[in-house]
């Protein structure tokens, strides 16, 4: 196993640039999720560390060794497809022996191999049946062995749970963590489900048109997003957005939304006059009725222990996660009360974060 | 599926499959008609292939294949009684037209010919436009669409409309009646249909596999021939049918460009002349054996060539 460093890459085809100046490290044996809406450049990210695409610029290390422009079945690395590219006229020990078979390994070995990795999968039932009778979540198993059976370098996994329906997808996600777990292997996997994401990475890049707009533990992109792409993103009802006017000054404790006054977390830069976001995520809204910040309550959606409440404020629609106990009817006057410790401030222009006194906190978490 | 209503929308009704049967079983018959006439003169005497009224019943005789496959010469009855009894059922069957076997004809070198040609031909012509084909579906070539339109525009004109010039260049280059030559033609005429065939097969093919495979460690062409060659066996095997037609059946150039040594079947079967005119049962036992290869290749090759035909007509 080992590191991937990806320094300054960039990929244009023609004029349209697919992948500009990114730079990330995966750790040796972390899973890192590339996360991003279809044609951000996620997966022609992948594609060049996998060597199926060149790069137009940059860099791509693995464990240490320049691999930018090496052909793909130099660089030791196992790719699963999205739509696992299992070989119709081969049964499944074939499929998973294949790779071994390039390597001029003796048959004897290869068997031995194969049906390891069967057993690790739990298909060794199935070693000689035919690819295209599996069901979904089997394919995707024989296409994970045909992966792990070479022991490569890193594993590289191009949305491989998109074609699963919902029952073997999260069954899928809990497996492939499982083995992840087992093996620790280094693995980029890309995918546009923040859920995924969010439950599988040791480490996530959210990608937006070429961009990699932030790079961080699952935790800290969901409290601290670095951009209002990434705040809406991730998180389901995504965060809600309250514009409001003027600058900041170093130290400002207080903004003043639709006339209300809001504490947010301390602020640590100057920020010159401009359009501003608040975000707020569903879940730090409560409903109080001494608050200033007020809306009429649009409709309700019920989800077991919780609900999602659509508030319509002067400034749009708010979503806001309460507990299920609460009766609210259409149309019925409430006063939001905001969680202000976790309070994000963009600068509406850039869609940058404002830092403030949670991005402290990042600081003394990550030394501490 | 299995649909739970009584009347299926979408399924064909007794009715429509009836009429669909009888359209299918007509046109089997009016087109296997000339060909079982054909096989039914084969077994005739020369007599009773000329008769009027036709003859539906007759008495079967193999005089048609003894005459394909043998010369022969007009002796005197003193002559053949003086020789010793009949070698085997040919030389018994002439005799009694007072004829002896003078020597094997042209017939078999002419089939031979046939073979190597249209087979030769067929397989140079599958395997350029395979490779052409996989060229033109998963590399960014120049001009591909142009390209592409150009290799299609050589089907434009009946090829028959370029018979001077190649005749002149043949006469030029010492092709002419070279089996070389024959397989060179028919290979340039169907190399564009086969390109054109295969790139659809081919296209069809996710090149997800070629890229597994050369991340496992296969060079581009290991993995051709490991992966996308396999799955596009369907669309090579109804190419090679089509040009194996083509190749086998085509008279105009043949007739033109080879005479002696590199004549092929077609152009030589019409000249099969008997006594006093065409020896017409020997033609048809000619045509009658000219038909087995393709059928057999056809029979052979059925699944794919059905799977090739209704290609494209139903998308997943």
């Amino acid at each position: 196993m080992a590191e991937i460093r990806v320094q300054n890459l960039r990929k244009a085809f023609g004029e349209f640039v697919a992948v500009q100046d990114s730079n990330f490290v995966v750790e040796d044996g972390e899973f890192f999720v590339m996360l991003g809406p279809s044609g951000c450049g996620k997966t022609t990210t992948l594609r060049m560390i996998a060597g199926l695409e060149l790069p137009t610029g940059g860099k791509i290390l693995l464990g240490g060794e320049d691999v930018t422009m090496r052909r793909a079945r130099e660089r030791d690395i196992a790719f699963v497809f999205q739509l696992f590219a299992l070989y119709p006229h081969m049964n499944v020990r074939k499929n998973i022996g294949f790779p071994l078979l390039a390597q001029g390994m003796p048959s004897a070995e290869i068997r031995t191999r194969v049906e390891e990795t069967a057993k690790l999968l739990r298909i060794d039932h199935l070693l000689d049946k035919s690819v295209s009778g599996l069901a979904g979540g089997d394919r995707q198993r024989v296409a994970l062995g045909r992966a792990i059976v070479r022991r490569p370098k890193c594993f590289l996994m191009d949305e491989p749970l998109g074609t699963l329906d919902t029952e073997f997808r999260d069954l899928m996600v809990h497996e492939l963590r499982e083995l992840h777990n087992r093996i620790h292997a280094t693995t980029v996997y890309v995918t546009h489900d923040q859920m995924e994401a969010m439950s599988m990475a040791d480490k996530i890049a959210v990608m937006n048109h070429g961009v990699i707009e932030q790079f961080g533990r699952p935790r800290e992109i969901y409290d601290r997003p670095a951009t209002m792409f990434v705040a809406d993103f991730i998180g389901s009802p995504s965060m809600n957005f309250l514009r409001f006017g003027g600058g900041l000054a170093k130290g400002a404790k207080e903004i003043v939304v639709q006339g209300a006054k809001v504490t947010v977390p301390e602020v640590r830069e100057d920020i010159p006059p401009a359009d501003m976001a608040l975000g707020i995520r569903p879940e730090h809204i409560r409903f109080d009725d001494t608050s200033k910040l007020r809306g009429a309550i649009y409709g309700t959606e019920y989800l077991g222990t919780t609900q999602i409440v659509a508030v319509e404020t002067a400034d749009g629609i708010i979503k806001a996660r309460v507990p299920a106990g609460i009766h609210l009817a259409p149309g019925e006057q409430v006063g939001l009360a905001l969680s202000s410790a976790r309070l994000s401030l963009f600068e509406k222009g850039s869609g940058r974060a404002v830092r403030t006194a949670m991005h402290d906190q990042a600081v003394e978490a990550r030394h501490g | 599926m299995s649909l739970t209503t009584a009347h299926s929308v979408v399924a064909p009704s007794a009715n429509s499959k009836r009429i669909a049967g009888a359209i299918v079983v007509g046109y089997a018959l009016i087109s296997i008609v000339p060909l079982l006439w054909i096989f039914a003169t084969s077994f005739k005497t020369p007599p009773d292939s000329i008769a009027y009224p036709p003859k539906i019943v007759f008495q079967p005789s193999l005089e048609g294949y003894c005459n394909l496959f043998t010369t022969r010469t007009r002796q005197t009855p003193e002559y053949i009684n003086a020789l010793g009894p009949a070698t085997g059922l040919c030389d018994a069957t002439v005799r009694k037209r007072n004829m002896v076997i003078a020597g094997p004809s042209n017939f078999l070198p002419r089939f031979v010919n046939s073979l190597i040609i249209a087979f030769g031909s067929t397989f140079c012509a599958v395997f350029l436009g395979t490779l052409s084909a996989y060229g033109f579906s998963r590399f960014k070539v120049p001009l591909a669409d142009d390209l592409l339109f150009f290799i299609l525009s050589t089907r434009f004109m009946p090829p028959i409309a370029v018979a001077i010039p190649i005749y002149l260049m043949y006469r030029e280059l010492g092709l002419s009646d070279t089996a070389l030559g024959m397989i060179l033609l028919y290979t340039a005429v169907n190399v564009s249909l086969a390109v054109w065939l295969l790139k659809g097969f081919i296209d069809e093919i996710p090149r997800e596999y070629e890229e597994a495979a050369m991340i496992d460690g296969y060079t581009r062409l290991q993995a051709f021939w490991r992966t996308v060659l396999p799955q596009a066996t369907t669309g090579i095997a109804a190419t090679a049918i089509f040009c194996l037609i083509f190749a086998w059946n085509e008279y105009a150039f043949a007739a033109l460009l080879t005479s002696g040594t590199a004549q092929t079947a077609p152009p030589f079967i019409p000249t099969i002349i008997g006594e006093g005119g065409q020896d017409w049962p020997a033609v048809a036992a000619g045509t009658t054996i000219f038909l087995v290869p393709i059928l057999v290749f056809t029979i052979l090759l059925r699944k794919q060539l059905l799977r090739g035909i209704t290609f494209g007509a139903v998308r997943k």
